[in-house]
Order: structure tokens, then sequence, then C-alpha cells
């Protein structure tokens, strides 16, 4: 086997072949390429089993989902989608603005401030605002006694309803655009902006006309991202009662055991997913165009003074308040509160399952992902390049959705597995591989694989092939140029990578919920069982150690922000 | 004289598209050649190909007798003994130098690892830099480590593939000089690639010029800029102009400088015409002469002048004058001809020749 016969270099010339030529002509079969594709499969396939029960005939349970509640979950669905859409938009946009052209109090603590509230998964900041809004919660209690009215009396908005989720998930959602959307701000060339202020516009009409414009593409690219969050959340919407895609597939599952029906619930779900995927892909190769950037070095910042100081700081801090202090002060209220009865031997464990499990998860995703990068590196063939990005699907994915994928061929697998052998041997092998570790692990590789290649890809990519080159003609074989000199150079990236993947494992619930293994739990597991019994204050331990695991990504990009800053 | 390394008939291509073709040549012991050739041309394939990053689709490579590559059968790169110096170094960053120097040696034998790398850094005049990291090096001490760690594991050939390309200007005639004299201490075959004729001149004993993906000629640089094979290599090579030119016998040919003696082509009968390579120093400025040209563009260049000279027929010759020689654009320059090795070529529309 050759591994340098195809590997292509600038002196290369362009050739005019058809893509299918090109797709076609350079396939060696090599290690390399059959395990990046093998990898690759067995990535899609949970996709691809849920895809294969569109063409299934329907069953009866279909047509009592479709003549009863479908049409709620599609209605749900979309009143979540444009209230999210709303409620980000106008927090991120409005954030990213003032924090990237505007000087005022506050502004630099802000600027990295305001990713926190993505440390929060939905559900946690669900059920918290529920036990400090809810009837028996301080507030409404407060109301009762300080206007001495009763129960009934007075109107206070119902925090269990469509409402009350556009507005949790739009609070720990709109980071996503505000990110996108500054970056875009800053790289913006300040001479347009300029121009357009000196041509006479004001600050007003330059930021519609102008610059708004100009991120366009940047915070379509942030939306579709938090409305694939919106559509895969599953914690949040059950918790409120409220029934959509995710909670539908779930009940369908469990409630009416109907496997089938789950599926083209599912199927139905991806199609609004692959929607939003087309959006994003489009919109990002829209932003490389916009980017016409002078950095940012030479941006005049605006001062504000006096009331608009005033606003321009309460606009920023109000969502940062309501995304992320006040529930953490609710938790932590609630933690002092309960914690001594609630870290026991049990809670040692949940920790150490949750823990065991993200470490294994971020761990495997890593060697993945390195397999997948390095493979692409040595040869960057259209077909492995289209394996790279298939394997990197699952992040648009619902979990919900990929939970029912891995099932699907898992059963298969166990039932085929366990006739044979009963046939052949009389032996029966019961389930080997649903409902064991293995089945969640094949889930979080699906659903987080991206996120590590991503990582791996972005970092594999600012090394210079002259560096692989020198390597081997230094002696080294291929494998030995990765451990060797690549993974050294990566070592932040390689850490970053295992770090991201850590954290969002620890943060998963419904694929943990419906994927483990029988009386094994986890902390998020723990936190929205207590939550669903409305044992709120004793969830808050479990609730709150998850976001401080939460916390570490948001360091992590507020560093990369401010080292680009410098 | 031992032959160290034979390319024999090699082309290399991409997707059915022969990125260079029919490739040979022969390099000695000890030697220092230059492939050189237009930006595009393919010299770097030749390089990566003798180092086994590329496979070649037809030909052979030998080193020592032994077959390293052909279509068939490619003895991968960290399997020859080959070494390599790159265009932008590649220095390894989260390594020291001397990490960097001793990179390629077997890591067992510690204490003469240690000996080599101290011994290289005093060749390339970097002793005690130990522990310095390639970011705390400038550019000319980062390219002089990726020599000394190309050098470190004793390889039978060194490829340096434009390796003075990002330094400055005055940096790289230095080192080019400096690497020269490192390369021919320490007894080592290299080939360079550069699209710099300057480099390639101040560096090899050999030049192979090539364009379009083939060998034009294959030379000393001598006769290279004398001699060369062909219209391209006149071209590429010096600066210089042709002239038109007829033959009227007796190895004589006439021109509107006058009447011109040299060796003229044997295809070439009486009445051919023939295109004349004119190189500024087959001129020579003389304010008496009687022959005088008008000046159409001059150049003041510290040393001398450049002046551009307008023919009667159209066509411009070039000419250096010494820098006290200032004259006035437009004015005549009075010039005498030494064309004593004319180069010349048959013009390329003449049925005749």
């Amino acid at each position: 086997m050759t591994w340098y016969n195809s590997t292509m270099y600038d002196s290369a010339p362009a050739t005019r072949t058809t893509f299918l030529s090109r797709f076609f002509s350079k396939i060696t079969f090599d290690r390399w390429h059959i395990t990046v594709l093998v990898i690759a499969f067995i990535c899609a396939l949970p996709i691809l089993s849920v895809l294969s029960f569109v063409f299934r005939p329907t069953g009866e349970v279909w047509q009592h989902l479709a003549d009863t509640v479908l049409t709620e979950y599609v209605i749900n669905s979309l009143l979540l989608i444009i209230g999210v859409s709303f409620g980000t938009l106008t927090m991120g946009i409005t954030t990213a603005w003032l924090t990237s052209v505007c000087r005022f109090p506050g502004r630099k603590v802000f600027q990295w401030m305001l990713l926190l509230p993505m440390a929060l998964p939905a559900y946690i900041i669900a059920y918290t605002y529920t036990g400090m809004f809810d009837v028996a919660g301080p507030v409404q209690s407060g109301i009762r006694t300080w206007f001495d009215v009763s129960y009934g009396e007075y109107w206070f908005p119902e925090i269990r309803s469509v409402w009350g989720a556009t507005s949790m998930l739009s609070l720990v959602l709109f980071p996503y655009v505000y990110l996108l959307a500054r970056a875009a701000f800053l790289e913006q060339s300040v001479v347009a902006l300029e121009a357009s202020r000196s041509l006479g516009s004001g600050l007003w009409r330059s930021f519609f006309q102008v610059a708004l414009p100009m991120a366009r593409p940047a915070i379509i690219t942030g939306l579709s991202l938090v409305l694939m969050e919106t559509l895969a959340d599953f914690g949040t919407v059950q918790y409120f009662g409220i029934s959509t895609f995710t909670t539908g597939i779930f009940r369908t599952w469990f409630g009416l055991g109907d496997s089938t029906a789950a599926a083209q619930l599912s199927a139905i779900l991806l199609i609004f997913v692959f929607f939003l995927i087309t959006i994003e892909r489009l919109s990002r190769k829209q932003a490389r165009y916009h980017h016409v950037s002078n950095r940012e070095k030479a941006y005049q910042r605006i001062t504000l003074t006096g009331k608009k100081a005033w606003l321009a700081t309460s606009a920023c801090f109000l969502p940062l308040f309501f995304g992320f202090i006040l529930p953490v002060i609710q938790l932590i209220v609630w933690a002092i509160e309960t914690y001594e009865d609630m870290v026991d031997k049990e809670f040692i464990s949940l920790v150490m399952n949750s823990l065991g499990l993200a470490v294994a998860a971020a761990i495997l995703a890593l060697v993945l992902a390195l397999i997948m990068g390095y493979g692409q590196r040595l040869q960057k063939t259209p077909l492995i390049q289209f394996a790279v990005r298939v394997s990197s699907l699952g992040y648009a994915i619902p979990a919900t959705v990929i939970a029912v994928g891995v099932m699907l061929p898992m059963a298969w697998l166990d039932n085929t597995l366990d006739s044979w052998m009963r046939v052949q041997f009389n032996y029966s092998t019961g389930l080997l591989f649903s409902g064991t570790l293995f089945a969640l692990m094949f889930a979080y590789m699906v659903r987080f694989l991206a996120v590590s290649v991503g990582t791996v890809e972005a970092a594999l990519g600012k090394i210079k092939l002259s560096m692989d080159d020198t390597a081997r003609s230094l002696g080294l074989k291929p494998l030995q140029v990765l451990t060797l000199v690549h993974m050294p150079i990566m070592r932040r990236s390689l850490i970053t990578a295992v770090l991201l993947v850590f954290v969002d494992v620890l943060k998963e619930l419904p694929a943990t919920l419906i994927l483990r293994p029988f009386n094994f739990n986890t902390l998020a597991v723990k936190a929205y069982e207590l939550a669903s019994d409305e044992r709120l204050a004793d969830a808050s331990t479990a609730a709150l150690s998850i976001v401080l695991a939460g916390i570490i990504p948001v360091i992590l990009l507020s560093q990369s922000i401010n080292r680009g800053r410098s | 004289m031992k032959k160290l390394l034979c390319l024999q008939n090699i082309s290399v291509a991409y997707q059915q598209q022969n990125i260079v073709s029919d490739i040979n040549f022969d390099l000695i012991e000890g030697d220092i050649s230059c492939l050189l050739g237009p930006s595009g041309c393919g010299k770097t394939t030749v390089l990566r190909t003798i180092a086994g990053f590329e496979k070649p689709t037809a030909g052979s490579i030998k080193l020592k007798d032994r077959i390293i590559s052909n279509p068939e059968y490619v003895v991968p790169p960290e399997k020859r003994k080959i070494g390599m110096v790159f265009q932008d170094f590649a220095l390894f960053p989260h390594l020291s130098v001397e990490k960097n120097i001793t990179f390629g040696l077997d890591k067992k034998n510690h204490q003469s690892n240690l000996q080599r790398c101290n011994e290289l850094l005093r060749l390339i005049n970097l002793t005690g830099m130990n522990d310095k990291y390639p970011h705390q090096l400038s550019g000319g001490q980062q390219q002089r480590v990726a020599l000394a760690r190309a050098m470190a594991p004793r390889p039978e050939i060194l490829l340096l593939d434009e390796p003075f390309s990002s330094l400055d200007v005055e940096l790289r005639e230095q080192l080019a000089r400096e690497v020269r004299q490192i390369l021919k201490l320490e007894n080592i075959t290299a080939i360079l690639v550069t699209h710099d004729q300057h480099e390639a001149f101040a560096m090899a004993d050999k030049v192979g010029l090539i364009n379009e993906g083939k060998l034009i000629q294959w030379d000393t640089p001598y006769n290279l800029y004398h001699k060369p094979a062909t219209r391209f290599a006149a071209d590429f090579i010096g600066q210089g102009e042709f002239i038109a030119g007829e033959y009227i016998g007796d190895n004589r040919i006439k021109t509107e400088i006058g009447i011109i003696k040299g060796d003229v082509p044997a295809q070439c009968k009486l009445g051919c015409k023939l295109d004349l390579l004119i190189r500024p120093d087959d001129i020579i400025h003389d304010d008496d002469s009687d022959f005088k040209l008008e000046i159409v563009e001059r150049l003041f260049r510290g040393a001398d002048f450049l002046y551009t000279l307008k023919l009667d027929s159209g066509g411009t010759l070039i000419c250096i004058a010494s820098s006290h020689h200032d004259h006035k654009l437009h004015e005549k320059l009075g010039v005498n001809f030494d064309v004593s090795h004319i180069v010349m070529f048959p013009q390329l529309n003449d049925s005749a020749g």
C-alpha cells in the first residue's frame, strides 16, 4: 500500500473533469479509506434506519397519532420556532451590536459574560423558573402576602406553557446568535460603517442599512443552530407538558410501544432538521464572501453617555441576569438547603457514572476524530471528505431521534443473534447490545463526534503539510508523524476537543434517558427525575454540578474571543 | 566521479495530465546541482519524486544502483536516506533547536546525538543555541537549523526546495554562499530547486533548466549562460535581446549592426535567416564610436547605468555603462560590439532553416 500516491499539492493543475470522475478516479482502498468509511457508515446508521421508516406502511398507532396529536406537534413546534427566533434574535443582535460598536459601563465584562447562559441546559433553567414562579413559588407567595389576595384573584402568567418554554429556550440559546453576530460585526470593515455615516446616515440607519445586512449570513447561521437546539429539546417541553415531536416520539415508543410509529415521527422531525442544515450550510457559504475584514483594531467605538449608557448596560445585563445569574442563585440557595441530604453514597455513584461516561465518550470521540482528520489529511479524496461530513451530521439531529435510530438496528441485531444462537446452539443470548452502555456510547458518538472532528480538523489545518514531509524524510512512518509531530503541536486543541465532548455528554438528557441500562443513573437523568417528581430543591445539587461543568466550554470560548482581539 | 543518483525517463502525472515528462539526469557524488525554472514548471514535482512523496508514472530513479522509484514500487520517504529542506523550513514548533536537529537520529545514542548536534551547530554558526525554540530565532537562523536538521542523519542526498525564497533579499545571497560552503565542507550531494538564476549560479556546480515539465538543458552555469541550448534557455537566463540576421556564407552573418562572425548552426544554408542573441556584455559603451543609437530608457542602478537602445528596425538592445557616463534620455549613445561567441537560432518561420 502506498500513502502518498494521491496527495495533492498546489503544483497539480486544475483539471476540468466532471464531479463523478473526480469522485471515483483516485480511490485506492487502503486502510485509511476503509477505516474512515466504516466509521462514517456506522455514524450514519441511526439516521439511515430512521429514514428507512418513511417508506414503511403506516400502522394503527400512526393513524391514531395523525388523527389526534400530530397537528398539535406541528403547531407547537412551529410556535416554539417562531417564538425562540424572535427572542434569540432580539437579545442576541442587540447585545452583539452594543458590545462590538459602543462603549458603555461594563462592556468588557458583558463581552464574555453574555456567553454564560450557554452553560445552563434548558431543562434545568425550566424547572428553576418553575420553582420560582409557580403558584407555590416565592414570587407568587410574595404577591399573595403583599397584596393580601389568594390564588385565582390575581393574574399571573402560567410558566408551564408554550410561551414559558419559548422564554426558557430563548434565554439559554441567545448566546449562539450573540456569538456569531458579534464576530460578524467585528469583522465588518470599519470603512463601510464610517462611509455610511459620512454619507449622512445616522447610527440607527447605518445599523439597519449597512451593518445588519452585512451580518445577515452569520446571524442566520446562529439562528439555525438555535432552532436545531429548539427542535432537539426534550427536557423543557416534557417538563412543561407541551406536546412536540420529541415528547411524542418518547411517548409513542415507551407509552404505546410502537417503534414503527416512533421512527416515522422521527423521520418527519428529521425533515425539519435537514431544512435547517441546508439553510445553515448556505448561509455559512455566503458568510465567507461577506467578510471583507479590515480587522477591528481601527474600530472607533461610539461612547455612550447618560441615559443611553444606562439603557445599553441594562440591555446587556437583563438577558444575562435572567439567563444565568438569577437561576444560578436560586440553584445555589436550594443546594445550600438540601445538599446535606442529597450528597450521599448515591450521589457519589451518580457523579462517578456521569464522569465515567463523559470521560470515556470524550476520549473515544477524540480517537475517532483523529482517525477521521488524519485520514482526510493523508488522502484528500472527495470520498473521504464526504465521509467526514457524514460522520459530523449528528450535531444537528435531535438526540431523541438518534436514540430511536440506535435502538432499531441494535434490537434487530440482538433478535437476529439470539434466534440464530437458539437454532444453532440451543442457547439464548438475550439482549447483548440494546440497553447497554455500548448502545449509549454509540449514540453519544453519533451526536457529538462532530464537535471533536471539527476541533481536530481545524487544528490539523493549521499545521503545514511540509511538517509531514519533513518528518517523513527524517524517517517517521505516517502514524508516527501523527503521534510524534501533530499531536504534540495540537495538544491544546486536543484538550479542548476532549473537554467539549465531556461537557456535552454530561449535560445530555434524552438519549441517556432512553438508552441507559436499567437502574443506571447520571446527574442529568437524576436532576430531571427529581424535578419531574416536583422535588425541585433536591434536584439542585445535581443540576448545579452540571452547570459548573457547563461553564468550562464558556471559559474556553471567551478565551478564544479575547485572543482574537489582541 | 561516481554516479550517485540516476533519473531515467521520469514522468509524473496527476489525473492523466503530465506535470513533468521524460526527465533524465545523473548526479555525481559531492556535487551541488540545481533545478531552475519559472514557477509552475514542475521542478518541485521532480524534487518531491526524488524524495519519494510522488510516484512516477513512467521511468525510474536509482540511488547507488538501487531502484528506489518506478511506477510499480516506491520506497517510502522515511526509508530512503534522502534529506529535505523546505521552503517554509517546517521546524517543529514544539521542539527546541537541539530536539529538532536530533529528530531524525536514533534516540538511543543520546551522547553521540548530542555530539552530532553540537558539531552541526558549530558548522551553522549557532553554537550554544541548543535550548532555544524556533520562534526565538530569526529567519536566517531558522533556515540554518532546518539545514542542520536535514543533514544530521547524514543523508545520501540533500534536497532543498526554494530554501531562500522566504528570506529578505539581502539575506539570500549571503546565506546561499554560507550554505554552499557548509555543504562543500561536509561533502554533501545536494539538489536545490529555485526560480532565481542568481541563486542557482551562486550555489550550483550543475544546473538543470526546466520548462513546462521538460528538462531543457543540464549543464554548468557558464555554459547555460553562454551556450544556451534553446531559445527558451537563452531568453530565461540572463539579459539580452534578439536581432535578426542573414547568413552570407563563410561563417558570416549580416545584421543591422554589421557583419558578425560566429559558428552558424550546421543545418543553416546560405541565405537562411537567423536570430542572434545580443547580451549586454557583448555591447561596449564608447563615446568615440561612430555607431550611435538612441537611448529610449535609462535605469540608474548605483554602480552602473542600464540603457535601452533603439535600433532602426524598431528592435532594442541593452547596454550597461559605468555609473559616471550619465546620458540623457533620447540622446545618441556610441557603442562598439564585441561578439566573440555569439548565440544564434534559426528563425522560427524560416523555411530555408
